[in-house]
């Protein structure tokens, strides 16, 4: 029973080895891809193992604090930051071991050619809740 | 409406369902509709057994939907009569909930889940609250892990061992959501030692009674743990504590010891403690010794090095941690807490930064941010 964040990186990621951008894909590629990612969140949805999906618009802008009464200050949106995130996908799994399975299986959608686009994802886990027996003599 | 009442009740009312010729699957959703039933009429029409018409309701919700099943099935009607109710022992059906639940053909989650809602009579939603994903995925667990054990038999013992490890893990996900996991996970194992005889069932509840017992001096007001040494041990409740060693050593003296039991002797050793410098750590280390002769969990070794550092001085205690594998959780904490101890403050402070980085927990990595702060300020002037 732990959390992990699979991240799906724009830009930022190695490259992936069937590397097309989407809109060199036929329609129906997209179409195989799209319907991939769905049927994966409901295998998911049915394991009991989802948490949430989301996908994000390119589009950031940097906002900071500027300081008492003052607007805050922002900066781009940038056309070409290096690392862009896309969307990411939280599951609840048993073991870190089935958390890579899954994200194996999500890296294996359908890009160009209808083969596999082998993406990386990142996987990263959430921070676990606060252990009460696991408890340690020097910390609790 | 006492709520903790009405959920005691639960795996009672489940089991005579079941000794009724329910299968596990039906009767159980049919219990949780009468739960849900009860919650809603019972405050403006308490009933005089609150058993007797859980059990009425749940049946009459069983029989309505194996009818409507059956009806669209076929157009016969069998169910109609109902089965004679029979004796029914209830401790014996209690503990056959606890091993169904805990089935060995169950992933730990979906064991964990199943337990709390047919033997803790919690909502699906509570659950899912408690666990923070979606109620949708949470009633997708518990419908998979009731399938997956639809066909085992109700009347075979089970391992006493596995349902203890689904409560240990209830117990030690703490508190969350709305539903307190921990003081759940008490109850629960306070139901099973009702319904077993079992030093091991003792010693775990011995164990979350005295680790709960501390709960509200491990935690500041802003959240940040604060570690055994320096608890407020007028926070303790002391009244847990007294429960738990008691049931320890009835346990013990039974003189069949398992690694529970012996969890539960450290954790007593501490409770035992006016103050943290009159910690028996001798007896600590002994018992450190008993659970590594139980058990080879390395964390058992991990803990047993500190404890070793305590009752021998933080060099023999580096020495003992040098000898485990370092990549071990808490491993860079445990080393730099001893250095520290040993006087070697910038080698503590930098270890304590790498521990944070390597924190399991966001209160475990705070804490040790802090700890490395407070070297490094102390460092610097």
């Amino acid at each position: 029973m732990a959390k992990y964040l699979l991240l799906k990186h724009y830009r930022g990621a190695p490259d992936p080895v069937n590397d097309v951008p989407m809109d060199r894909w036929t329609p129906e590629e997209i179409s195989a891809h799209v319907q991939y990612m769905n049927d994966f969140a409901g295998r998911l949805q049915e394991s009991g193992e989802f948490v949430d999906s989301q996908a994000l618009a390119p589009q950031g802008t940097f906002v900071r604090y500027d300081g008492e009464g003052r607007p805050p200050v922002t900066d781009g949106p940038f056309a070409e930051t290096k690392d862009l995130i896309a969307g990411w996908m939280v599951i609840d799994v048993d073991s870190y071991e089935r958390a890579l399975e899954l994200a194996g299986e999500l890296s294996a959608a359908p890009g160009a050619g209808g083969k596999p686009i082998h993406e990386w994802l990142e996987l990263r886990p959430f921070y676990g809740v606060s252990p009460t027996a696991t408890e340690c003599l020097f910390h609790g | 409406m006492d709520e903790a009442l009405l959920r005691s009740l639960t795996p009672g009312v489940l089991g005579i369902l079941v000794r009724r010729g329910a299968g596990f699957a039906a009767a159980e959703d049919a219990v949780q509709d009468a739960l849900v039933e009860a919650v809603r009429v019972w405050p403006a029409a308490p009933p005089r057994d609150a058993k007797g018409w859980l059990v009425t309701v749940a049946w009459r919700r069983f029989l309505d939907a194996t009818r409507s099943d059956a009806a669209r099935r076929r157009r016969e009607d069998r169910v109609e009569e109902e089965p004679a109710a029979g004796p029914v022992p209830t401790a014996d059906d209690t503990l056959q909930l606890y091993f169904l639940c805990a089935h060995p053909s169950l992933t730990p989650s979906s064991a964990v889940a199943l337990t709390l809602r047919a033997v803790g009579g919690l909502t699906t939603r509570q659950i899912a609250r408690a666990y923070l994903v979606p109620e949708a995925t949470m009633a997708q667990r518990i419908s998979r892990a009731k399938r997956t054990v639809s066909g085992v038999r109700f009347d075979r013992p089970g391992d006493v061992a596995t349902v203890l490890r689904v409560l240990y893990l209830v117990f030690n996900e703490g508190y969350s959501g709305d539903v307190d996991l921990a003081a759940e996970a008490v109850r629960l194992t306070q139901q099973l030692a009702a319904s077993v005889d079992h030093p091991e069932v003792a010693g775990l509840l011995a164990l979350m009674l005295l680790h709960h017992a501390r709960r509200a001096a491990r935690t500041a007001p802003d959240g940040s743990l604060v570690p055994l040494a320096e608890q407020d041990r007028t926070r303790w409740d002391t009244a847990a504590i007294s429960e738990g060693v008691a049931i320890l050593q009835a346990a013990l003296a039974r003189d069949r010891l398992g690694e529970f039991q012996a969890q539960a002797a450290v954790a007593a050793l501490h409770a035992d403690a006016p103050t943290a410098a009159e910690t028996d750590w001798v007896q600590i280390v002994e018992w450190y010794d008993e659970l590594a002769a139980l058990t080879d969990n390395p964390v058992v070794r991990l803990n047993r090095a500190v404890a070793v550092g305590e009752a021998d001085g933080p060099r023999a205690g580096l020495a003992a941690l040098a000898a485990l594998d370092d990549s071990l959780p808490r491993h860079t904490a445990a080393v730099a807490y001893l250095h520290e101890r040993a006087g070697d403050l910038p080698e503590a402070a930098r270890l304590y930064a790498e521990a944070a980085h390597r924190a399991p927990t966001l209160a475990e990595r705070d804490h040790l941010t802090r700890q490395a702060a407070r070297l490094n300020t102390r460092l610097n002037t």
